[in-house]
């Protein structure tokens, strides 16, 4: 497999908050465009990538891989002076942000701004939040332009991303942000990599969605205009670390998980683990007791229904600047979904059995 | 009047990102002897790493003055190896740890990249939430990087221009240093010019004490980095303990936990700053201490002030200045020095 570890940083350095994919939409196609039959837009904005399937059946079946390619992040809520007010984007922990480097993509200037988050001194809050946790709505960022300046640059409800560069921790860890969940499209492009010499029956929709992080909105919608016959969500998922242990953490670097749950059609589970156990790469249960937190509930539940399975790769420091994941289990993934792809037999649906 | 141009950032840019954690300052004491070698007519390391500088004077009998800055930055020691890449450490300096979490860092004399992470917001409990997490519930991650106990760490910011500011981990002394080389580089003849390139500040002062007794010095200048607390108020009232404000110039001090300034230095400073109009701001008397207050009391006395260009975020992974005030700072101290007679002593 080819070293996709250049493009994960390029993804991971390219802008793309949630419902404000553009930029990283565009890497994307760029790169998936010599990969697939055709690649596409939705009506908001996913990526689509169309890989036609040599089975003779009409229609043909599909599946549908959706990995999110929206990342978390901050918006301007009010500007004061030289400083700006924030709130958050998806699901960001106050805990992580005084001192963190941010680009503020400053919409009157189209220009991005480096600055960082500042934490004000106690004595500029209300009493009753000025210590311990101070929360978003408290915290401040500096450009360290003038009033002046920055009034000339930036609007309310201009973008503001985590800018902490992609760095590799040693051999084969890389770490930065959002690599929740571009390292699963990095999978998904290995996937396609890997179709281009392997015989596959089945179209393949290869989706990078986007809203995934409020709401699963391009998964939903995606998958309704595709109609595929199975749908798999690729995301991240919890690896042990520091702070981080139990039945819902997997170690970093030691294999994938599959999901085990209502969101998850069992026979779907069932033909991956038989996949993954032939091609020997490790492969965990993850239990899903309720939801699965990824676009696999919203690929479920689209439509009249679509069976759905979900795989993920460990990840540490999930949502924060630094998240760590293994290459080794990206590789991983775009070998599981490409070889269970190749998998899938023209009759595959009618052996499809509860019991 | 002195300039700062592009010489000038590229010497303090790379001081900014060398690694130079209170008792391992190696990384900026090389540069400051490869940068001061041409200049100074003595050069020494002392006991405990500081490097000693003295450029003779013209005249006969002048007034030595010193001038004192630090090369050391707050930052982390590795404590204890728990296998796998994950490591314990301590903060070595004056840290808030609420800027750790989610923060990337360098390690050792290699600079190995590692990051400081922490448990997912999904994982973590309501009441975690609420809590900041303590350095000791945090650690270093270098995936499959290795170090040893006892190496120092410290954040992995680089220095940036932004408009009228520089961001850098460390302007917290390394803009002193780029001062003290600046005014070495253009010594002014009449007095004799002592620079102690100070380390373990951070830890109390501890360079700066023996810095001031092998010098003994007529009078001292500690050239500091003061925080500017001059953010907004979150209701909009007036922000009264600011400390020191950005754009405003160096600030001079009068008092603070370690000394109370030299009221006739004090004096002469705004003077100069009056005479020769630059801006300058007086620091607001309270808290903290700079090496001025050890220099003080070195052998039997000596007459101190500090002088710093303010920063905000202290001690954090991104502090923030203006150029205008290093500007301001590196000629006000400039034309002082220029101008400055045994006179200014007498009482």
């Amino acid at each position: 497999m080819s070293d996709i570890l250049p493009f994960l940083k390029s993804m991971i350095s390219t802008s793309g908050l949630s419902g404000y994919e553009a930029p990283i939409a565009e890497l994307i196609a760029k790169e998936w465009t010599p990969l697939a039959d055709e690649v596409t837009r939705s009506r908001l904005g996913s990526v689509h990538g169309f890989k036609r399937g040599s089975g003779a059946a009409k229609p043909r079946p599909s599946v549908l891989i959706a990995t999110h390619m929206d990342a978390i992040g901050l918006m301007v809520s009010r500007i004061d002076g030289e400083f700006l007010h924030i709130t958050s984007l998806g699901g960001i922990d106050p805990r992580v942000l005084p001192g963190t480097p941010v680009t503020v993509h400053a919409s009157q200037s189209r220009t991005n701004l480096p600055g960082v988050i500042a934490m004000p001194p106690a004595h500029l809050l209300p009493e009753d939040k000025n210590s311990g946790v101070i929360s978003i709505p408290y915290l401040l960022v500096d450009t360290g332009l003038t009033a002046r300046e920055l009034a000339k640059h930036v609007h309310v409800g201009d973008l503001i991303s985590f800018a902490t560069p992609p760095v590799e921790l040693g051999e084969g860890l890389l770490s930065g942000h959002s690599i929740d969940n571009r390292a699963s499209v990095a999978a998904l492009t290995l996937c396609l990599q890997a179709l281009k010499n392997s015989a596959h029956v089945w179209d393949v929709w290869a989706v990078a969605t986007t809203q995934e992080e409020v709401g699963g909105l391009g998964a939903e919608t995606s998958t309704f205009a595709l109609r595929p016959t199975i749908a798999i969500a690729v995301d991240v998922t919890f690896a042990s670390g520091p702070g981080a242990s139990g039945y819902e953490t997997f170690a970093l670097g030691k294999g994938l998980t599959l999901g085990i749950g209502p969101t998850i059609h069992p026979f779907l589970y069932q033909r991956m683990k038989e996949v993954a156990q032939r091609i020997e790469i490790p492969a965990q249960d993850e239990p899903m007791p309720a939801y699965s937190g990824t676009d696999g509930d919203a690929l479920q539940l689209t439509a009249e229904g679509i069976p759905t399975m979900v795989l993920s790769i460990p990840e540490r420091y999930m949502h924060t600047p630094v998240e760590v994941v293994a290459m080794k289990d990206i590789q991983r993934a775009g070998r599981l979904l490409a070889e269970f792809i190749a998998s899938l037999e023209e009759d595959f649906m009618s052996k499809m059995k509860w019991d | 009047m002195l300039s700062i141009a592009q010489p000038q950032f590229k010497l303090l840019e790379k001081l900014c990102n060398a690694m130079s954690v209170s008792g391992d300052e190696g990384e900026v004491r090389r540069i400051v002897l490869e940068e001061i070698k041409p200049y100074a007519d003595e050069i020494q390391v002392d006991a405990l790493g500081s490097v000693l500088a003295r450029k003779k004077s013209a005249v006969k009998n002048p007034l030595r003055v010193l001038l004192d800055a630090h090369m050391d930055e707050v930052g982390f020691m590795i404590v204890h190896d728990e296998g796998d890449g994950i490591y314990q450490f301590k903060t070595v300096g004056g840290i808030d740890s609420r800027h750790l979490a989610g923060k990337q860092v360098i390690v050792g004399k290699d600079h190995l990249p590692g990051v400081i992470g922490l448990k997912p917001i999904h994982l973590a409990e309501r009441s975690e939430l609420r809590h900041a997490p303590e350095v000791d519930a945090l650690r270093i991650d270098l995936g499959a990087g290795k170090a040893k106990i006892g190496e120092r760490a410290t954040f992995a910011t680089k220095f940036q221009r932004a408009g009228g500011s520089i961001l850098s981990k460390a302007i917290d002394d390394r803009i002193g240093i780029a001062i003290l080389i600046e005014i070495l580089k253009h010594a002014p003849k009449q007095i004799e010019l002592c620079l102690s390139f100070s380390v373990q500040e951070e830890i109390g002062l501890r360079g700066a004490k023996v810095a001031g007794h092998y010098f003994e010095p007529d009078l001292a200048i500690a050239v500091d980095s003061t925080p500017a607390r001059d953010l907004p108020h979150h209701e909009g009232e007036e922000n009264y303990l600011y400390n020191a404000r950005l754009g405003f110039g160096p600030a001079i001090y009068m008092a603070n936990n370690s000394t109370i300034d030299d009221p006739r230095l004090v004096r002469f400073l705004a003077q100069m700053g009056d005479k020769h109009k630059v801006q300058y701001q007086f620091r607001q008397p309270g808290g903290g201490g700079t090496n001025a207050g050890a220099i003080q009391r070195s052998r039997a006395g000596a007459p101190v002030i500090s002088v710093s260009v303010p920063h905000r975020y202290t001690h954090s992974p991104v502090s923030i200045s203006r150029v205008a005030d290093w500007k301001n700072t590196l000629n006000l101290l400039h034309i002082s020095l220029q101008e400055m007679t045994r006179e200014l002593l007498h009482r």
